[in-house]
């Protein structure tokens, strides 16, 4: 036992040492950019990797963003499209993965597949019709154009999680349900659904960041002015600044801190979620 | 009996009411446009209006000088691009994942959130800061290698037609690293212990154990992870665009088939967009992902399941 404690000193201190300098790795261009966009153009350049102190302290670049580029604007149409999105996914997805996990019907293992298929391909490849389409429908630069897309994205994920969720929702309950009288959709919104929500949550995490960060379509079905959103935002933005270092970098943090809150606050669910609760 | 006789006759609409929406949003926005796109890629504008020409748009696009120049190109580049994502985000993920997976280890719940942070953060936040870190104007990348001594190995890496490429694969690792992590993790977690316990049993432990047992045993994980890398690889587009912009420099040589596709079907500069040579790369991209989704899900898949059992 002796030397077994003795031995796993200096591999526990290898293993820290990996995992940290890896952490460092991480986070040190997240780091670098949001303390050095608080900082003097001179002080930038001159030490980019010192923290800003009250002499190099500067917000000369932040004023230049919200001046120069609407972020307000852009923020308010990425929440939009991901939270309508959001919920059309949720409750869509939902609903047809309660439809194939609690019914037994003809054809139900060839509508998963058919409906799993998106897992596996892009929609992203069907842009030049998706485009044509959105034309013919005077969609284009509409943030609709942009929820139904992300919407047709995230429902094959969302249908295959949630439905091997629901089968695991007891039988006993929903006969309950149906002995007392209660219509399928009172069963499915009153009895299933409030016990699939840390189920949800995942769906809900795996859904929403693909969505926020997308440049492709942005860049295709809403490029105006009006419609665009923070990640389309800040690629034109920066595009146009690009040697005003205080306003890229501010920018560029604009366009991280948001994100980065939310992960802090959903990491945990976000995590479970990838390990298939796995981890404790 | 007869009740339940009774029950099963009606329609039941429920069904049809539960599927309808996700069904129609998914085929009207998803499967038409994909089978739309290849349609369009059999036609070709041309005065008269659009006409038939099979598989002429194919044959060019692979042949003529004009465009299979172009098209070799980005797919050679997407393939290293692959490959580069291969050799080096999995050994690295499986390096953390078994790291991580020692239940001993204290601040693992750090360690885990920490390493995440790159995989949330759009192409286009990743691409500018590191444009930013490897320039040579601010200077970051220089002053840290000369803190360890190894300036002379500085070079204005995305400005070189030979290093670009693989300088952006590196940055699309160094983003994605913890989605191998994660996965490799998770099913390192769930080996049963008996089997641990049986291999200590009989001598089996450490790195032997590593190799011999655990690997084997989250090889379906390494494949699931190898499938998802291909698929975002070959259609990927965001990072090279906001790090080089839509021509893919120095001289094409980030151009991936995402950016030849972009190019293609919007034009740029004295190039006019063309609809349905787009639709050709599309298509092109739609049958290399699909080769190697099937080549996974009917070869791979399967004789790693016969490892299993």
């Amino acid at each position: 036992m002796a030397s077994k404690a003795t031995s796993s000193l200096p591999r526990s201190v290898a293993a820290h040492a990996i995992l940290i300098s890896y952490t460092v790795l991480a986070l040190f261009p997240v780091i670098l950019i949001i303390f050095n966009s608080f900082k003097t153009r001179k002080a930038i350049f001159r030490s980019p990797l010192s923290l800003p102190d009250a002499e190099s302290f500067s917000l000369i670049g932040y004023r230049t963003v919200l001046e120069q580029g609407d972020f307000f604007g852009y923020f308010q149409n990425s929440l939009i499209v991901t939270v309508v999105t959001l919920l059309l996914v949720l409750l869509f997805g939902a609903m047809a993965a309660f439809a194939l996990s609690e019914y037994r019907f003809r054809g139900n293992t060839l509508m998963g597949l058919y409906l799993a298929l998106g897992i596996m391909i892009p929609i992203r490849l069907g842009t030049v019709a998706i485009l044509q389409i959105m034309v013919g429908a005077g969609l284009v630069n509409t943030l609709t154009a942009l929820i139904l897309v992300y919407t047709a994205q995230g429902l094959p994920l969302a249908i295959f999680i949630l439905s091997e969720f629901m089968r695991s929702v007891s039988d006993d309950l929903k006969n309950a349900g149906r002995i007392d009288g209660l219509s399928e959709y009172t069963i499915f919104f009153r009895l299933v659904l409030p016990l699939v929500r840390p189920a949800m949550a995942t769906v809900a995490v795996f859904t929403m960041i693909p969505i926020w960060n997308d440049l492709w379509f942005p860049l295709i079905l809403a490029p105006a002015e009006e419609t665009k959103t923070v990640t389309l935002g800040a690629q034109v933005f920066i595009g146009q600044f690009v040697t005003n270092w205080n306003a890229v970098l501010s920018a560029l943090s604009l366009a991280i801190l948001p994100i980065l809150v939310l992960y802090v606050i959903f990491s945990r669910q976000l995590i479970r979620g990838i390990t298939s609760g796995a981890v404790k | 009996m007869a009740q339940q006789a009774i029950l099963k006759k009606p329609v039941r609409w429920h069904i049809a009411v539960f599927l309808a929406p996700a069904v129609l949003v998914y085929t009207a926005i998803m499967i038409i446009p994909l089978f739309g796109t290849l349609q369009l890629s059999l036609f070709r504008e041309v005065e008269a209006g659009t006409i038939y020409v099979g598989l002429q748009n194919f044959r060019e696009l692979l042949t003529d000088p004009h465009w299979s120049q172009s098209f070799w190109n980005a797919l050679w580049n997407n393939t290293w691009f692959f490959i580069i994502h291969m050799l080096v985000q999995n050994p690295i993920g499986i390096l953390l994942a078994a790291i991580l997976s020692n239940p001993k280890l204290r601040m693992r719940a750090f360690y885990r959130t920490a390493i995440f942070v790159p995989t949330i953060l759009s192409f286009v936040i990743v691409g500018f800061v590191w444009k930013l870190i490897l320039s040579p104007i601010w200077g970051v990348a220089p002053n840290l290698l000369d803190l360890v001594g190894l300036k002379f190995l500085f070079a204005p890496w995305l400005g070189k037609e030979e290093y670009a490429l693989t300088t952006l694969a590196l940055v699309s690792v160094w983003q994605f690293v913890g989605i191998p992590m994660m996965l490799i993790y998770a099913a390192l977690l769930s080996i049963p212990d008996e089997i641990l316990e049986a291999a200590e049993c009989d001598g089996v432990t450490g790195m032997a154990q590593f190799w011999k047992i655990k690997l084997p045993l989250v090889l379906p994980a390494i494949g699931i992870i190898s499938i998802l890398t291909f698929v975002g690889n070959f259609n990927a587009f965001d990072l090279i665009y906001s790090a080089q912009g839509a021509l893919a420099g120095p001289n094409f040589s980030t151009d991936i088939l995402g950016t030849f596709l972009y190019r293609t079907f919007f034009g740029f500069q004295l190039q006019l967009g063309d609809t349905h040579m787009g639709a050709t790369i599309a298509s092109m991209m739609f049958f290399i992902i699909l080769t190697g989704v099937s080549l996974y899900l009917f070869v791979i898949q399967r004789r790693m399941q016969r490892y299993q059992f």
